[in-house]
């Protein structure tokens, strides 16, 4: 409904919480009580001279009669509508219901948007409390602080006749756990304090699959036979995979590695990746296979075969971690954004065109690494289906591949927890500026 | 000699108090930190409990666990794991990767003590 059709609701509303009756205000501004009746009604449309007399009459501005209730406001009432069931019947009412009701449709879209901002809010500290991991860390550190000083103190209550020796020995502990404590203490209360929007718990099917993978190292033997076991008895024995979604997840991995081990057989693959010095492009090309579908296979081979560790992650066209096999020194990020200076996101914004770069690691344990980055459209729906892209890139350390000389490209694993205090691609404040 | 408990755990001071509690309760206490050779360490010394970490360097207690489990001449062993992620899902995975008791940090000694000796029968 046009918002100038609503003028003479407007008007209704408006003469009412005056307390003016129609037909003195039709007499105050010269027109008859059934013709103004018909302007309450909306059947007659008004402007001009009438409207800015109405208007002085009712004591308010002429566009406040025929604008109505804020374009934003309805916009956010639309959006509170969208959202629940029960309110879809009334949505094209919306604008009468601000008109009509401004007080309780702003007091509506304010508490829309204190729900929408605490969802988020609740979304983020989940994602902290079970992702991020450095609060990880930190909170075992406690726990484990906690618990030696707990135990040992309560020997040296309950021991009566306990000697000397231990006595200093579980004194010297308690005195380096309680400092141990109180470091850690501040150190998350700091964390916290800094980033006071977020909480929870829980951990995501993607990490079940990741400990699944983990416990295998990453190659699914199994799978690598000429009659391999259906996916699903894999995922069914498996008991890392104790949710649904996480069962689905494994089983859509499972179902690509065997199609991947298909077309790359463990063998003839371990042999080609040493030929070519793990380099995916020409193994793509041995293979007649798409590059990304190396990464993959590569990321699964067994260390002694690669010739060493392989890193593998992937996002979605969000930006998304949806995999992650870390290598020492590259560590991958459990919650939130990644390193935006990674040649992922790169490859991200630049479909289908290969790169290969060196990256110095910013993390405790500086190390080189070779990466190759590649996004590929999934045409999972077909030509005709929405875009949806996958960007994955390589991770080889320096024991597994010869990189080039020169200067990497410095990268971290997040804003939160890198070092490089002045990089240009900063989102947010490093919690370890601070003597972390 | 008393009965024999592996304590698989990396933090030290955790480790010597757990060991005076056990061996004054008349425990040989072996202890090894190192996740990635814990389950040699267990078949090569075949205690009568193993205390399990969760978090432990290299490999976790689940792992561990697991390998146990599956190792026919050391499935039926009881094992007692100690975790500071004290989460009913990880709870769950325990039990379900058959742990026999699962304790979470930070346990008192008393805890210990008597799951030790009920868990080997004492």
């Amino acid at each position: 409904m046009a918002r100038s059709t609503l003028t003479g609701t407007r008007i209704r509303e408006r003469r009412a919480v005056m307390g003016i009756r129609q037909a003195d205000l039709a007499r105050a501004v010269g027109i008859s009580a059934s013709y103004l009746n018909l302007i309450e009604h909306n059947r007659r449309r008004i402007g001009g001279k009438l409207l800015v007399e109405i208007a002085r009459a009712l004591e308010v501005e002429a566009t406040a009669l025929t604008e109505g209730a804020g374009a934003a406001l309805v916009e956010t009432l639309r959006e509170a509508a969208a959202g629940h069931e029960g309110a879809l019947a009334d949505l094209p009412r919306i604008e009468e219901f601000a008109g009509r009701f401004p007080g309780w449709a702003q007091l509506l879209a304010d508490r829309h948007r204190r729900v929408s901002e605490l969802e988020r809010t609740v979304e983020m500290l989940t994602d902290r409390m079970t992702h991020d991991p450095f609060l990880s860390a930190s909170l075992h550190e406690v726990i484990s602080a906690v618990t030696a000083i707990r135990s040992t103190a309560a020997i040296l209550v309950d021991t009566e006749d306990i000697d000397a020796d231990w006595q200093r020995r579980f004194h010297r502990n308690l005195s380096e756990d309680s400092r141990r404590l109180a470091d850690g203490a501040q150190a998350l209360v700091a964390y916290l304090d800094e980033g006071a929007e977020e909480t929870g718990i829980q951990s995501t099917p993607q990490e079940e699959v990741e400990a699944f993978l983990r416990g295998r190292a990453y190659h699914v033997a199994e799978l690598e036979r000429a009659l391999p076991p259906p996916p699903e008895r894999l995922v069914a024995g498996a008991p890392e995979l104790s949710s649904a979604p996480a069962r689905e997840l494994a089983l859509a991995y499972l179902r690509r590695y065997r199609r991947d081990a298909e077309l790359m057989p463990l063998a003839a693959f371990a042999e080609a990746a040493r030929a070519e010095g793990l380099d995916p492009g020409r193994l793509a090309h041995r293979f007649g296979v798409d590059p990304g579908a190396v990464f993959r296979r590569l990321a699964t081979l067994p260390r002694e075969m690669a010739g060493g560790p392989v890193g593998l992650v992937t996002c979605d066209g969000s930006g998304t971690l949806t995999f992650r096999k870390p290598v020492a020194g590259f560590a991958l990020p459990r919650f939130g954004a990644a390193c935006p200076l990674w040649p992922l996101y790169q490859a991200l914004s630049r479909p289908m065109a290969p790169l290969r770069a060196v990256v110095e690691h910013g993390g405790r344990r500086q190390g080189r690494f070779l990466t190759y980055a590649l996004c590929q459209p999934t045409l999972s729906s077909g030509f005709d289906g929405p875009q949806v892209m996958e960007a994955a890139m390589l991770i080889l350390p320096e024991e597994t591949a010869d990189l080039p000389g020169g200067a990497g490209q410095p990268v971290g694993t997040s804003c939160r927890i890198c070092p490089r205090r002045d990089c240009v691609a900063r989102r947010e404040p490093s919690i370890l500026a601070d003597g972390f | 000699m008393g009965k024999h408990v592996l304590l698989i755990e990396d933090e030290p001071n955790i480790i010597e108090a757990i060991r005076f509690i056990l061996s004054r309760d008349g425990w040989q206490v072996d202890t090894h930190s190192d996740g990635m050779t814990a389950f040699d360490r267990v078949g090569a010394l075949r205690p009568d409990i193993v205390i399990l970490d969760v978090m432990l360097p290299g490999r976790s207690g689940f792992d561990i666990l697991r390998d146990i489990r599956a190792d026919p001449e050391l499935c039926a062993l009881p094992v007692l794991m100690l975790t500071a992620k004290g989460q009913v899902k990880d709870r769950e995975m325990a039990e379900r990767m058959g742990v026999s008791r699962f304790m979470a940090k930070p346990f008192s000694n008393t805890e210990v003590l008597s799951s030790v000796r009920e868990l080997t029968g004492g």
